[in-house]
């Protein structure tokens, strides 16, 4: 490993990252091209099928899995467990790159990308998708401000002390409107009851994408702590891991009942176990992504940090197949026709991730992440070491 | 979104089509786009696209009463729905309906989502997937032309009169007398309540499921799906914050009066005047 140091800032340089580079540049000349040709030449998409991958994956998946940050925003700073507040920042961090990257992705979507602020004049307001834009736009700034605090630590201190009087009131915003662009995701396809499999079209939607949301937040955050504990000598306590598995755990066994009893309540349930493709598309995402993991979670397992981690990458794994089923699985059947996702398309997937990735170690390593424990509990301490 | 009472409509009598394709030629003039020949505008391949905003389908059916082959033609374009799902879809106002029902598209405030194609129950919307700036395109009801006065490009041109164009209340009128006094019809008006109703309305001979019209749609209008959604909105966004706000206050004290607690029990043990200091300190500290 390399490190460089430019105007006291770190760059670290190891063979992963030459590559994560590498394929970030490839994916921007991509992106240019894109921007420059149209969809014809880059995508697969089609009459058939107008949202492929980039929505399934880099906006639909993408805006779950960076649910980490309100769930945790939402455990921390509103429920004051304050055993989790060791992986607030963490998770403010990987939440803003994660709805930075959804901006990115949408954007690239967006066929007249220089009319990107349209909705913020014209407003369609009986549209569900003007709500996710608002509420995105939003979240976003909110994110960047939250994560102001942390960068004024650092530079332009001066903002510090007033960044840091208004967090708590950023901090019940940054929860409100997650919570409601989470589900009004789910609420796009409600207009689209005549096209989708009654497997995933429900009117509880929304309320399945909300759940969902939350609990992948702390599948999200197991896996991601593996992997910084490797890369950057941070362990988060087991206890805490653990503890914030059996939260999203409970929230999980209620998913699953929900799903239960929204599947028998309009008679569909027998259809589940007759084989036909959208069934088992269906079983695969709820026994990998909900059973397992609930079972994991509840087991010895759950108390090891392999177990962990399995369950993280099984319960993320289980969204990212619920909202690509959402898409194409519900619509095959109606959309007819063909589509599969070009090699280019995956090119520019994997580049988004792979520049979250390196703007995610950059701040790590030149930002208080990691070692960052709360006011009170400090506190605390102090309180506690005079009275012991 | 109110029906609006002098709302225009067009009546296709499928009995009277003979697919000649002169209304999709007359609509390609009119709205200036491509002629392309792999990608035709009649016939059994015939389909909507960026440059065929309407196309004339044919089917083949069989039917029981003679073993004889039997073929039909469906004029497929936008059936401008009056509580239209893209329209209520499109977030920047796109897509609006307007006065006398038709349900127009304004390219310059596109910003080219495609949630209009997902929205549209009968997959009208295309998109031009080709271009550098790609528009979404459909049938507009010659918006500019029927303010005028004067009937759409293509029904004006239909040599059997098969497409009618006028007030939607009067044509569906002419047309339930006709289904119900001709024996030939069937005793159905495709478009008189799906989806809440749409400004073309169909009249055939040969069952419409058979003619690949869509005949599961429904007859709720799909934007009260979304509104009855989005209604609530607001409210939950306040309560929500309220109760958010609650909490935080609420578990914020809890905390402080357990770790108060813990130290007063803490205190308990050692001797009082040590603890009177002690708590002097935890509750500055606090
Ligand atoms: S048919 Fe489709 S495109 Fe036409 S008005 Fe209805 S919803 Fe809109
Ligand atoms: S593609 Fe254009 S018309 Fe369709 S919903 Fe999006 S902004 Fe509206
Ligand atoms: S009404 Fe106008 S735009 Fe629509 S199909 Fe007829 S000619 Fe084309």
């Amino acid at each position: 490993m390399k490190t460089f140091k430019i105007f006291g800032w770190k760059f670290n340089i190891t063979p992963i990252r030459i590559c994560l580079l590498a394929i970030t540049a490839i994916s921007i000349v991509v992106v240019l091209i894109r921007m420059i040709t149209g969809f014809g030449v880059i995508t697969n998409l089609n009459d058939d099928w107008p949202w492929g991958l980039w929505i399934s994956f880099d906006v639909l998946t993408g805006v779950a899995l960076a649910g980490g940050g309100y769930s945790t925003a939402l455990i921390v700073n509103i429920l004051h467990r304050d055993r989790y507040h060791p992986i607030a920042r963490g998770a403010l961090v990987s939440s803003l790159l994660g709805y930075l990257l959804v901006m990115a992705g949408l954007f690239l979507d967006i066929g007249q990308w220089f009319n990107f602020w349209r909705p913020f004049i014209s407003w369609g307001y009986s549209s569900v998708l003007f709500e996710v834009f608002w509420c995105i736009s939003i979240y976003t700034t909110i994110q960047v401000l939250e994560f102001g605090e942390i960068v004024t630590e650092k530079i332009g201190q001066k903002f510090h002390t007033i960044l840091k009087k208004t967090m708590p009131v950023l901090l019940i915003i940054g929860v409100i409107f997650p919570t409601l662009h989470q589900s009004s995701l789910g609420s796009l396809f409600l207009i689209a009851v005549h096209k989708m499999h009654p497997f995933w079209w429900s009117p509880l939607l929304p309320l399945f994408f909300l759940m969902s949301s939350f609990f992948v937040g702390a599948a999200m955050i197991c896996v991601e702590s593996t992997v910084a504990s490797k890369a950057f000598h941070h362990k988060v306590s087991l206890n805490v891991l653990s503890g914030l598995a059996k939260i999203s755990g409970g929230m999980m066994i209620c998913y699953l009942a929900l799903k239960v009893y929204d599947l028998a309540s309009r008679n569909i349930l027998p259809l589940v176990i007759n084989g036909s493709l959208e069934a088992n598309f269906l079983l695969a995402e709820i026994i990998i992504g909900v059973i397992i993991p609930i079972i994991i979670v509840f087991s010895r397992a759950g108390k090891t940090r392999k177990g962990l981690f399995i369950y993280g990458i099984l319960a993320s794994t289980g969204v990212v197949l619920n909202r690509m089923n959402v898409v194409f699985t519900a619509m095959a059947k109606n959309n007819g026709g063909y589509y599969l996702p070009s090699i280019w398309e995956f090119t520019v997937s994997v580049g988004l991730i792979a520049a979250g990735c390196l703007v995610y170690c950059f701040i790590v390593e030149n930002f208080n992440i990691f070692g960052h424990t709360s006011h009170d509990q400090e506190q605390h301490r102090q309180s506690y070491k005079i009275s012991a | 979104m109110k029906v609006i009472l002098i709302a225009k409509a067009v009546l296709v009598d499928i009995t009277k089509c003979i697919g000649c394709g002169s209304c999709s030629v007359a609509c390609k003039l009119w709205n200036d786009l491509e002629f392309d020949d792999s990608r035709p505008t009649v016939g059994v391949e015939a389909q909507l696209n960026d440059v065929n905003w309407t196309a004339v389908q044919r089917h083949d059916v069989q039917s029981k009463d003679s073993p004889q082959a039997l073929w039909r033609f469906v004029k497929q374009q936008c059936l401008h729905c009056l509580e239209p799902a893209c329209a209520s879809a499109c977030f920047s106002k796109a897509l609006q309906r307007n006065d006398s029902g038709a349900v127009v598209y304004y390219p310059d405030l596109c910003v080219g989502c495609r949630y209009c194609m997902i929205a549209c129950p009968f997959n009208i919307p295309k998109y031009e997937w080709k271009k550098t700036f790609p528009l979404v395109t459909k049938c507009q009801m010659c918006s500019t032309k029927t303010a005028s006065g004067e009937a759409p490009a293509c029904v004006s041109v239909c040599p059997t009169m098969a497409l009618k164009y006028g007030e939607r209340s009067a044509l569906l009128k002419e047309a339930r007398q006709l289904v119900n006094t001709n024996h030939l019809y069937i005793k159905e008006i495709y478009g008189e309540y799906e989806v809440g109703g749409t400004s073309w309305l169909y009249i055939s001979d040969v069952p419409f499921e058979q003619l690949g019209f869509k005949t599961d749609v429904g007859t709720k209008p799909l934007p009260s799906y979304t509104h009855n959604f989005l209604k609530y909105t607001p409210f939950l966004a306040i309560g929500w914050g309220m109760f958010l706000t609650g909490l935080s206050f609420y578990t914020k004290r809890r905390n402080k009066i357990t770790s108060q607690k813990q130290a007063d029990d803490d205190n308990k043990e050692t001797t009082s005047r040590k603890s009177e200091s002690t708590e002097e300190t935890n509750n500055e500290n606090l």
